[in-house]
């Protein structure tokens, strides 16, 4: 059985048809939408790689049933920046060498502007509390916190 | 040299700088294309089917039903296999898809290509396969005592082309390799203070995050395109052409993102199958492991068995250190020869030890392969004999940093293979400094800071601090007489009205930010700002492993290499443009060294672009002696140590790492942003080891295959960091640089353990530390007997 699902993705409507419904959100995003940025480390909500907002929320879209995505809206690492620049904490992890091989990023991405968004000016232990749903194998976090904290600065400064 | 160091400080973004890495915009942004995220239209998914025995004989395979299945395109066993049956890095013995018998459980056995993953999915599980099963060797120690005792393998595996020549590789019964290292009179020496020692280390998993994933592209001429995250694409293809019967031409790999690597991808994993696929359908096909297939698909860090003693005069000065070590390789040979090459000769330490007796050992088992991971056999002996240098610091009374400092290796000492170090060995140094450094505030008042976090498991009652060190020793690049090159394309040409230079080689950026260093070097060799780094892929020559800490050595210096060609020849267009004298390239320009500027780069450059390419090599080491480990084996040796500061709950047997602290040589910080990175990353892989991170087999089955059961650090776990950057040059090496990206991972695990030694009074012997060890005695692995190797059987004849 498949279905036709629609959602909000970045600010655009769209569609898949021929969905099976024990496909993921996160299937439906990389293979069907063409928006591969969120990453598919686990598949069983262990790592974050995935993370995307829906309504507004931090999940995984690996969890996520395509089904339970019918009607809505979706951020996906491709709609963090404004298409010309880049969001703050984009340009931070960039600056801070929060990158390596970058696997772990778009999730980490997604759940850092999501605390942001909530707390401007978080404490070291707010950010590890926040980030500790998602694993990163290369950097050892430091300068990811370093970009997180970077982001904040550069935030408030601009406000 | 004072060219390029006069250039070198006049061109931004050039070596010591951290500029921005190139990927990084792209990575952000979501737009890097990773192995998984490839896409073509009419592409196929692959999947793979798997044993789910240790070890098995394959009567017979029915395929009938997976093939009716609506959507499948083709399902694949050893029958279809076009070339060799057999394939690997060193020893060729690891079936493509298991022929006969199965010999770990998780060895692929079938393959199927469907329109949905799903779909494949279902098709393999329609698959039939009828096995006998076999009662399989699980202990690594039988094979050590009865090598030809329940063989793992009825015949030995095949030479490659990749064989070391003279290194003693005869892989005999379950024996893959035995080397002893014998220096000075190991026999008959004797010490006043004597502490002996049993160790183990558990198997741990690389876990890169990006799963093993690929796309096989068939061409019109028969050949094939492959689109995959690896480590050396060479090494693949001409594992593919034996395979696939293909001359190496016929296959074109293209290096995908690569989302980290730490040794896994160095073998093998998908990229036959896909290939089998594309070419069988005519179609496109990609494959995308699943984090649990990931556990099964790549080879695992050797978990090793130790025993040492250490005797030293009532000072604490090493008299001798014997020494076995045995490393469970698993099923299939992998690396597990050079493995067991490292844990021999760098087997006691960075220390000066007159009488030496190793043997390092490397078996079959039907367990899991094992093969390369960040550290490399130098990691498991690390932890032996780190913690035999805190217990004889309290046999002798002195402290833990005193034992180290007194025993210190420096430059000129002797290694127990004869090989002398003639480079900086700043060992007691290092120890120095992570004195000197400040330590943490007490215990936490923060609930999330404490053991157990926020489990609310303690306010802080039963929690105890404790403060270790340990040091480690690794080895750059490939040791014991491999042919270790890389090539490196280097072209410059006008684009625009600007000069711009184009390198590209075939060496592997997984994460480490090599792709940003040879940027560096270009910029600084020929003054010119606007670089550009291409993709990897199989149309320059061989970049050589990204592995081994060697890639900036070994790539770095064969970018220079051509940098300096492609600079000679702008020096001749030079001299015929302005006359014969000594020139050299400054910030875009061309300046004599009597008339100063005379010309910018970009107007000798009217003529036509310059391109160069060149292979380059390290300095030639040798292959060790079979009976003494005699040989200068090594190219390079790199330093780390650490301080780890902890709080153990010592009634639940909890452990917070409280902080770490490091200190590493790295001979020249190329970029010391990413030098920062790769000791901060290493040393995280170091805590898991440590306190969490296990491979758990029982009867050679994995019980933890995902990331819900085998734990990696998490941001909670990893504490503040604090590093310190040495940078002494090694003469032999370009600018004077060592490789970075192994020694954090080998010192930060012995450090912890020390740590949690000092604040909880236990003596564990086995890495990871789990809670039952702290709390009780009884579950505690290893007193001094029990888990070591015994005496190796001397008849090694087949009886
Ligand atoms: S892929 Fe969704 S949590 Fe790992
Ligand atoms: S950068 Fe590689 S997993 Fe985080």
């Amino acid at each position: 059985m498949t279905i036709r699902l629609t959602m909000r993705v970045n600010g655009e409507p769209c569609a898949a048809d021929d969905v099976w419904e024990g496909e993921s959100l996160l299937y439906v995003l990389r293979e069907r939408l063409g928006l591969p940025g969120s990453k598919n480390a686990c598949e069983q909500g262990e790592c974050g790689s995935c993370t995307v907002l829906m309504g507004g929320e931090v999940v995984c879209a690996c969890l996520v049933g395509a089904g339970q995505a019918e009607g809505a809206d979706i951020v996906t690492v491709e709609g963090l920046g404004d298409g010309e620049q880049l969001a703050t904490i984009q340009q931070t992890f960039v600056d801070s060498g929060a990158v390596q091989c970058g696997f772990c990023t778009p999730g980490l991405l997604i759940t850092a502007f999501d605390l942001l968004a909530r707390d401007p000016d978080p404490t070291d232990a707010t950010i590890r509390e926040a980030l500790a749903g998602n694993l990163c194998r290369c950097t050892g976090y430091e300068k990811i916190l370093d970009a997180v904290r970077l982001a904040a600065t550069r935030q408030s400064s601009s406000r | 040299m004072s060219v390029s160091t006069e250039v070198r400080n006049r061109t931004a973004g050039g070596v010591g700088d951290s500029p921005v890495r190139p990927d990084g915009m792209f990575k952000v942004t979501g737009q890097f294309a990773y192995s998984s995220d490839l896409y073509m239209d009419g592409m196929l998914w692959g999947t793979t089917l798997r044993s789910p025995h240790p070890r098995a004989r394959i009567r017979s395979i029915d395929i009938g039903a997976a093939l009716k299945l609506a959507g499948v395109s083709a399902v694949l066993t050893h029958d279809d296999v076009p070339g060799e049956r057999v394939y690997g890095l060193e020893i060729a013995d690891q079936p493509v898809l298991a022929y006969g018998e199965v010999r770990y459980q998780g060895e692929p056995v079938a393959i199927v290509a469907a329109d949905h993953p799903e779909t494949a999915r279902r098709a393999a599980a329609l698959i039939v396969v009828d096995y006998e099963v076999v009662e399989p060797v699980t202990d690594p120690r039988e094979a050590v005592g009865h090598p030809y005792w329940k063989p793992v393998h009825d015949q030995p595996g095949q030479r490659t082309a990749m064989s070391r020549d003279k290194a003693p590789v005869h892989p005999e019964g379950n024996i893959v390799r035995h080397q002893p290292v014998r220096f000075g009179a190991p026999d008959t020496a004797t010490a006043d203070v004597v502490v002996r020692g049993d160790y183990e280390v558990g198997m741990q998993d690389q876990a890169f995050l990006g799963p093993e994933s690929g796309l096989a592209v068939p061409d019109d001429d028969g050949g094939v395109d492959l689109y995959v995250a690896t480590q050396w694409l060479h090494v693949d293809r001409r594992q593919l052409a034996g395979a696939l019967a293909l001359p190496e031409e016929k296959i074109r790999l293209t290096l995908a993102g690569v989302g980290g690597a730490f040794g896994a991808r160095e073998d093998l994993s998908m990229q036959v199958h896909a290939c089998m696929l594309a070419l069988r359908t005519g179609r496109p096909v990609k494959m995308v492991y699943s984090r649990e297939e990931s556990f099964f698909g790549h080879v695992h860090r050797h978990p090793a068995l130790m025993r040492y003693e250490h005797g030293a005069d009532r000072d604490g000065r090493l008299i001798y250190v014997r020494a076995h070590i045995l490393l469970d390789g698993g099923a299939y040979t992998s690396s597990t020869p050079a493995v067991v090459g490292n844990a021999a000769t760098l087997g006691v330490g960075p220390y000066v030890i007159p009488n030496v007796a190793v043997d390092a050992w490397g078996v079959y088992t039907n367990n899991p392969p094992c093969g390369a991971m960040r550290g490399f056999g130098a990691v498991q002996a690390a932890f032996a004999y780190e913690s035999q240098m805190d217990r004889l610091a309290a046999a002798v009374g002195v402290s833990p940093l005193e034992i180290r400092i007194r025993n210190a290796m420096s430059e000129g000492s002797v290694l127990p293979t004869g090989q002398v170090i003639d480079s900086p060995a700043p060992v007691a140094e290092l120890m120095r400094r992570l004195e000197a450094m400040p330590l943490p505030p007490p215990l936490s008042e923060d609930l999330r800071g404490m053991p157990g976090g926020v489990s609310n498991t303690t306010h802080g009652e039963g929690v105890r601090r404790g403060v270790g060190y340990a040091i480690g020793i690794k080895n750059v690049g490939f040791s014991e007489g491999f042919d270790d090159f890389s090539t490196a394309r280097v072209r410059i040409e006008l684009v625009g009205d600007e000069p711009s230079v184009l390198v590209h080689t075939a060496a592997v950026e997984v994460g480490q930010g090599l792709v940003t260093v040879q940027a560096q070097i270009a910029r600084s060799e020929l003054g010119v700002e606007r670089v550009t780094v291409a993709a990897a892929d199989t149309q320059v020559g061989s970049g050589g492993s990204t592995s081994a800490s060697r890639q900036t050595y070994v790539t770095g210096g064969a970018v220079r290499a051509a940098c300096e060609s492609v600079r000679v020849a702008l020096f001749e267009r030079a001299a015929e443009r302005y006359g014969p004298g000594d020139y050299r390239l400054v910030g875009g320009t061309v300046e004599s060294t009597v008339d100063g500027m005379v010309g910018d780069i970009a107007s000798l450059l009217l003529e036509g672009p310059v391109e160069r390419t060149v292979e380059w090599r390290h300095r030639p080491t040798q292959p060790v002696d079979e009976a003494t480990g005699r040989g200068d084996a090594h190219v390079q040796w790199a330093f780390c140590a650490h301080r780890a500061v902890v709080d153990v709950d010592v009634e639940l047997g909890l452990i917070r790492v409280v902080e770490l602290a490091a200190v590493q040589d790295v001979g020249r910080a190329m970029n010391p942003d990413a030098v920062l990175g790769q000791i901060h990353g290493g040393s995280a892989q170091g805590l898991g080891l440590a306190v969490m991170e296990e491979v758990q087999l029982i009867d050679g089955k994995l019980r933890n295959p995902s990331f819900t059961d085998y734990l990696i650090p998490t941001i909670m776990d990893m504490p503040p960091m604090r590093v310190e950057v040495l940078e002494l040059a090694d003469p032999h090496a370009p600018y004077g640089l060592r490789g970075v990206g192994e020694p954090p991972t080998i010192s930060s695990t012995p450090a912890i353990v020390a740590a949690v030694r000092a604040a909880s009074g236990v003596d564990l012997r086995r890495v990871p530390i789990r809670p039952e060890h702290l709390v009780l005695p009884a579950a505690r692995p290893g007193s001094d007997s029990g888990i070591a190797p015994g005496t190796p059987a001397h008849s090694t004849q087949r009886p």
